[in-house]
């Protein structure tokens, strides 16, 4: 049975290499299936990897809670155009829930960063100690406020990767250093570790982090004193995120005194909603690029089994001779089948080349993330396998039927 | 000594539509092991039929034909598609060798379903191939070999299996007088090594090769004797 499979896995390559042509075009359904699979898993995959070291950068287990648009006179704000978050919730927020290991506080504005001859326009924000710790970022080189500088409201900074690269030359040393914001100098004590992108595709690198009570007092202005553009807060386990929600939702709406029925002046999200947000989405993507490819997978092998008719057709007499030196059904029945999945799989290979060159092509030229498993390489030759088999048992069987009289008279 | 062929009273009958076709009316003949047999008749005498039917292609709708002793009426295909192989080798008019495949291959292809191992496959099928007097053409196609060349490819791939019964239906009606000399001689030549041969033709100086004559007409034997056989009057 070996020796049987093996000449005739030959018999087949050689009868494809024979009709290049014919073969190729056969196939040419299955290699764009396959090809579109490997590519679009692929991509799926490394948008997903990319989403999900996003989504850890945030921190670990961390609540976010932003001003929410509120309605004055029948117009509504925009959200966080309202400012209805303060310190002092805050710090009650972290008195009044234990499940909170710590609450932070940020606020945040756009403003021009000055280096001697250089300056950029950044983000800086007035961050509590506690920020940093909640958003799990570290320090790359030098060290971060306390709580001392905090009180002093003391003119130190903590700058990004990007705003260095801004503001300093190669190889020139930022600490140390004496930056100016709106005339403000503040020296700089610590370089922050590269974060990247956040969820929205923005810089997190693009940063100046100093104390809050500085921002507050010497270089924000003092409008809205007391009031932060945002909470962060954090749980020890990640199971007690949509409990710790709830009491933060409970506390707040007591404490700005709304009364039942009116809407929250503020929204919270937590990490895992995030997450599962843009998870979602990511797999909408995915399974939908996967429906179009499995479309042309079908075509593909609907080609085959096309093909596979004429051919039968074409080789009636053969099979009529195979048949009368002894060729059993099976025998019959394997032949086609195996050039069936000779070309599907040929096909697949070509199709599996095809789709990992086009997506190393994709990370090179858009810059886009992929990755290749071999999963993904293993299920694409399986699919192929199958598609051979599925779309050549019907020409098969029918070869197999034929009454060797017949086809020995076929002209 | 059971005798190779044992036809008692068979019967073959198509349906066309509502037509009934009796290609054999009740044919009963016995074919001993060694013997050179013609089967003659005009075209729709059912000689064909009685070929199909002698080689194991067909099966009988009443009657019994035992090749061997062994009863084939029952069998299922795959059985029949098994004493094909062991027992009968065919040769065609049209030759019927597969195209673009060498003349070893051709020979190969019995003992292919055999299951044989490739070398034993290449070793006897070349050893066929030099029987027929083919030694140095293994590697050519169909397309590179003459006529009579290609009817020899056909007879070792007939012969390859050693066979106890060669079938041949008019193995020289495409071929020229000068070819269909050469065939029938090493057919004869087969038929002196012991190997029963049966042979389907219409023309008379063909079935002159033979030491029998069956006549067929509408289904039936219409008569059976021993011949002269051709070569010993000739002397070639």
């Amino acid at each position: 049975m070996q020796v049987f499979v093996w000449l005739t896995v030959v018999t087949a390559l050689r009868v494809l290499v024979r009709n290049r042509l014919r073969a190729g075009l056969t196939m040419l359904g299955i290699v764009i299936g396959v090809g579109a699979v490997i590519a679009m898993v692929s991509i799926g995959e490394g948008a997903k990897q990319a989403v999900q070291k996003q989504i850890a950068s945030i921190g670990t287990n961390v609540i976010m809670i932003w001003p929410m648009a509120t309605t004055i006179g029948g117009v509504r704000g925009a959200q966080g155009g309202a400012i209805t978050l303060t310190v002092a919730d805050a710090q009650h927020l972290k008195k009044k829930i234990p499940i909170l290991v710590d609450t932070g506080w940020v606020k945040r504005d756009v403003l021009q960063i000055v280096n001697g001859h250089r300056n950029c326009n950044s983000p800086v924000q007035g961050v509590s100690p506690s920020y940093i710790s909640i958003r799990d970022w570290p320090i790359r080189s030098g060290g971060s406020f306390n709580q001392a500088d905090m009180d002093s409201a003391a003119l130190v900074a903590l700058l990004g990767q990007t705003v260095v690269d801004d503001l300093f030359d190669p190889g020139e040393e930022p600490i140390g250093a004496l930056i100016r914001i709106k005339n403000v100098p503040l020296r700089v004590i610590g370089i922050l570790s590269p974060k990247g992108q956040n969820t929205y595709g923005q810089d997190q690198d693009d940063v100046v982090i100093i104390p809050f009570t500085t921002a507050e007092r010497k270089v924000f202005g003092t409008l809205f004193l007391g009031t932060v553009g945002g909470i962060f807060a954090s749980t020890d386990r990640a199971e007690d995120l949509p409990d710790a929600v709830e009491q933060i939702r409970e506390v707040l709406r007591t404490r700005h005194r709304l009364q039942h029925g009116k809407p929250d002046d503020f929204t919270i999200r937590t990490q895992i909603e995030l997450g599962k947000v843009q998870e979602g989405t990511s797999q909408t993507l995915t399974v939908m690029l996967l429906a179009i490819a499995s479309v042309s997978l079908l075509v593909g092998g609907i080609g085959i089994m096309n093909i596979l008719l004429v051919s039968v057709t074409e080789r009636t007499r053969e099979i009529g001779v195979r048949m009368a030196v002894g060729a059993k059904r099976r025998h019959i029945m394997m032949q086609f089948l195996i050039e069936a999945t000779t070309l599907s799989v040929v096909g697949g290979c070509i199709g599996i080349l095809l789709g990992v060159l086009s997506a190393r092509l994709m990370t090179v030229i858009a810059g886009w993330p992929t990755i290749i498993s071999g999963d993904t390489v293993a299920a694409a030759f399986g699919f192929s396998v199958a598609v051979g088999l599925f779309f050549g048992l019907y020409p098969a069987n029918k070869a197999a039927r034929l009454n060797p009289i017949e086809a020995l008279r076929y002209e | 000594m059971t005798p190779l062929i044992n036809c008692e009273d068979v019967w073959k009958i198509y349906r066309i539509g509502d037509v009934e076709v009796q290609a054999l009316r009740g044919i009963s003949v016995t074919i001993e092991q060694g013997e050179f047999v013609a089967i003659m008749g005009s075209s729709g005498s059912g000689k064909s039929t009685l070929m199909n039917i002698l080689g194991c292609l067909d099966q009988p709708t009443k009657g019994n034909y035992r090749l061997n002793g062994v009863e084939v009426g029952h069998l299922r295909s795959d059985q029949l598609a098994e004493i094909r192989n062991q027992q009968i080798g065919f040769v065609f008019q049209s030759f019927n060798l597969i195209p673009r495949t060498s003349a070893l291959e051709n020979a190969q292809l019995p003992l292919f379903y055999r299951g044989r191992s490739l070398k034993e496959q290449r070793t006897l099928a070349s050893a066929a191939l030099q029987r027929v007097g083919l030694r140095g053409r293994e590697h050519h196609s169909p397309t590179q070999l003459s006529g009579g060349q290609q009817q020899r490819v056909a007879i070792a791939r007939a012969l390859v299996t050693s066979p106890s019964l060669l079938l041949a239906d008019e193995p020289t009606g495409n071929l020229d007088t000068e070819s269909s000399r050469e065939i029938m001689g090493i057919l004869e030549g087969l038929n002196r090594d012991g190997i029963t041969v049966i042979l389907v033709t219409h023309e008379v100086d063909i079935a002159a090769y033979a030491s029998r004559e069956i006549v067929v007409k509408d289904g039936q034997i219409l008569s059976d004797r021993a011949t002269k056989r051709r070569s010993q009057v000739v002397g070639a």
